[in-house]
């Protein structure tokens, strides 16, 4: 019989695993992308969805990783709200042309303009994503689409699968899921259905940034600090601009900013920060007491199952 | 010794880059105290931050609970809310200045045996909780079955709830050692036996005032040093090949690359490989880890093979030394735990999935089910239900190189498949599973059954 205290001996007691042994960054790597590589071998119209996002971005380069030297064999699908960062598109559209990728846009504003979708009373656009994305991934045949959700975002997310099975109106149903057995994913899908496929499903934020600067990968300026123009709106710091804000009643104030993820600019909150290097991103997320999401995003804010509610309907 | 506790001086990036990932899974009956523990471990290694643990304290007191209950930093569903029940596996993450950790969090409620098999079949450890009121019962020998099924290298005894048994050390011993010598008997190569109070914080993160007899580490010490690396010398190496990368560009001509992750084992330039099932052979011409070519790669790195000759090579085929291939079969006998609603019978069409390779293949027998509270075997149970662990003899449309499970998590495991709606079946390991098998039960015990 072995306890601990006689095992605590055998172990050395240093969490040191030798020369094999795999940083918790090269292991997660490694798997994502050997998640892409499945998706590449078992799937016909695969798609990536491409914000100009962090997450996205980490995407992307693990895309162009694991098929290097040949190119990324799949498209790209940003789902414009409309409310964008205009230095993010820039960064998007940068960086399709630079990899010599293919770019789907599905436009929120189109909808609106059809009158298909209507303007929320909140003026928040991210809700409104399901819609033009769910039609968008129908009308292209897309049977795979990756997604940058994270399951450390969110409790729902925590639940969800790397392979995740949508019906062909794209719903989640977490009662319904596969379960996943050590690395053999199960793409097998209907027609009319699709997978959504989520490689850094076990990657953190600070994986995410720590990935980002061991790789020297460039992200859009808003990551970092900077003085912008903005208004206070539940407790969040919101960009002034022409999707709506401020209201009378707010005032504009201009602030030492930085963004902890980039969405729509109507309930994307900003924090107040120095960091304007990797560097000092990291250190300032390892000390932060905030998780992402409620530091930064109001539409979670709006119910306990708010996520869960938008991921059912088809939502990443 | 750094303490998790401690407030964490701010890490470089190297420094963070370099710590490993362990992965690990929960196993507990309900109110044993998972959750409780679960959160324990999340917020004493403050792992929870504020306004997780504000939506916490909202909650619990919108339902007049005097305490936060840290069971709803895990129930994520609205369906958990509402029922107070965990439904499905969720994954979680945490990290220490020594470690990080994704923990498979597996409720101990419904269906709880595919759930645990799911959570386990990736970890390196897993956490059997008992309530040291109750010692050692079915559930908890369950679950040994399955760590022991799974071939989890480690796993660590929980007698949870010392603070309700005066913090005794009889009880806690009494309970160590019936557990260990049924985990053994079992074939669990190491067993840690650690008294907690989750409820108190006692051992999980912060070792425990009440029980000065433990000399020995807390749940999070265990987890911070237990150590992850195989011994790669002896494993026999295996490349499942996902993806062929061919850019037939300028400048990469006839650059011809066989993409994977590395399954077991290592891989050297210059090694004379095997492709199977055909049996083709060729040598390691060069090895690229994501653009960068290097001399040797191991599991579990996602790599590039280069081969030295033009032959046929595709997704679904195995890799491996020449010296060292698994032999290929039709015939496949395994251990399964049956994880749909629907039945597998003998006679079942199926898909099945080893590597990268999926194949046609048909139930030809199902020659035992596992009684999991006595190990025993029922014989010729014709089907096997949810949750179900049994014996199977599989035939295969195609050869297939199949290592033995206890050799090879990765390239000794496979699923089963239904082919009309893709329904992922069953869970498979080839080979014996248990080190000492018990002996099949008499036709005549099998009064008790359905069918």
């Amino acid at each position: 019989m072995t306890t601990a205290a006689t095992v605590s001996e055998a172990t050395g007691g240093s969490g040191d695993a030798g020369p094999y042994a795999l940083s918790h960054l090269d292991a997660l790597e490694s798997e994502a992308v050997h998640i892409f590589r499945e998706v590449a071998g078992e799937f016909e119209r695969p798609v990536v969805l491409f914000s100009g996002g962090k997450d996205s971005i980490v995407m992307l380069h693990l895309a162009l990783k694991a098929f290097a030297p040949a190119a990324v064999p799949f498209s790209l699908l940003h789902v414009d709200t409309g409310h964008n960062f205009p230095e993010v598109l820039e960064y998007r559209d940068r960086t399709v042309a630079a990899h010599g990728l293919r770019l789907h846009v599905a436009s929120v504003q189109d909808y609106i303009d059809r009158g298909v979708l209507k303007e929320r009373p909140d003026g928040t656009r991210n809700p409104l994503q399901t819609v033009p994305l769910t039609e968008k991934i129908q009308s292209e045949r897309f049977d795979a689409v990756f997604g940058g959700g994270r399951r450390d975002e969110e409790k729902a997310r925590a639940k969800e699968r790397v392979f995740s099975l949508r019906d062909e109106f794209s719903q989640w149903d977490p009662r319904r899921q596969r379960p996943e057995l050590w690395q053999l994913y199960n793409g097998r899908h209907a027609p009319g259905e699709h997978v959504r496929v989520f490689p850094l499903s076990n990657w953190t934020e600070l994986d995410v940034w720590q990935y980002i600067a061991r790789e020297h990968i460039e992200l859009p300026g808003i990551y970092f600090a900077h003085e912008r123009e903005v208004f206070r709106r539940a407790g969040m710091w919101l960009t002034a601009g022409e999707w709506g804000g401020p209201k009378a009643s707010e005032t504009v104030e201009k602030r030492r900013i930085r963004y902890r993820t980039v969405g729509d600019m109507s309930c994307t909150g900003a924090v107040d920060s120095d960091a304007t290097t990797l560097d000092a991103v990291i250190a300032e997320i390892a000390a932060s007491r905030l998780t992402e999401r409620g530091a930064t995003r109001a539409d979670d804010k709006m119910s306990e199952a708010a996520m869960e509610d938008r991921k059912r309907e088809g939502y990443f | 010794m750094t303490s998790a506790t401690e407030p964490a001086e701010p890490l470089s990036v190297e420094q963070l880059s370099a710590t490993t990932l362990l992965r690990f899974a929960t196993a507990g009956s309900v109110d044993d105290g998972k959750s409780t523990l679960v959160g324990r471990l999340l917020h004493d290694s403050k792992s929870v931050l504020t306004d997780q643990l504000e939506a916490v304290e909202r909650v619990s007191a919108d339902r007049g609970q005097d305490t936060p209950d840290l069971a709803l930093l895990t129930d994520g569903l609205r369906a958990e809310r509402e029922q107070g029940i965990t439904i499905d596996v969720a994954y979680r993450y945490f990290a220490t200045a020594r470690r990080r950790f994704i923990l498979a969090d597996t409720p101990g409620h419904v269906q709880y045996t595919r759930n645990m098999v799911t959570g386990a079949s990736t970890a390196d450890l897993a956490v059997v909780l008992v309530d040291a009121r109750n010692g050692v019962i079915e559930q908890t020998r369950r679950h040994a079955a399955v760590a022991a099924l799974l071939r989890v290298p480690h796993v660590v005894l929980a007698v949870n709830k010392m603070d309700l048994v005066d913090y005794r050390e009889s009880v806690f011993a009494a309970i160590a050692e019936e557990f260990t010598a049924y985990a053994s008997e079992l074939g669990v190569p190491e067993i840690t036996a650690i008294p907690i109070s989750a409820l108190a914080g006692d051992n999980v993160v912060e070792p425990s005032a009440n029980m000065d007899w433990y000399g020995g580490r807390t749940v999070l010490e265990h987890l911070e040093t237990v150590p992850v690396s195989h011994d790669l010398a002896h494993c026999h190496a295996r490349l499942p090949v996902q993806y062929v990368i061919r850019p037939q560009t300028a400048e990469h001509p006839d650059y011809r690359g066989y993409a994977g992750q590395i399954a077991a084992g290592t891989f050297r330039v210059g090694e004379s490989v095997t492709v199977l099932p055909s049996g083709r052979t060729s040598k390691v011409a060069g090895i690229d880890l994501l653009g960068t070519p290097v001399d040797i790669a191991w599991t579990p790195q996602s790599v590039t093979l280069l081969l030295a000759d033009d032959i046929d090579v595709s997704r679904g085929d195995l890799l491996v030394p020449s010296k060292d291939a698994p032999p290929t079969t039709q015939d496949v006998e395994a251990t399964v735990c049956h994880v749909a609603d629907q039945p597998l019978t003998v006679g079942h069409r199926v898909l099945l999935k080893h590597g990268t390779r999926t194949v046609k293949a048909i139930v030809k027998d199902i020659p035992s089910r596992l009684t999991l509270d006595d190990l025993s075997l029922h014989p010729h149970p014709g089907r096997l239900a949810a949750n179900d662990i049994g014996r199977v003899k599989i035939r295969t449309a195609e050869p297939l190189p199949l290592d033995s499970y206890a050799d090879s998590r990765r390239t000794g495991a496979f699923i089963l498949i239904d082919p009309s709606d893709g329904t992922t079946l069953t869970a498979g390991m080839v080979g014996e599973s248990f080190a000492a098998p018990q002996p099949v039960k008499d036709e005549g015990d099998d009064d008790g059954w359905d069918f």
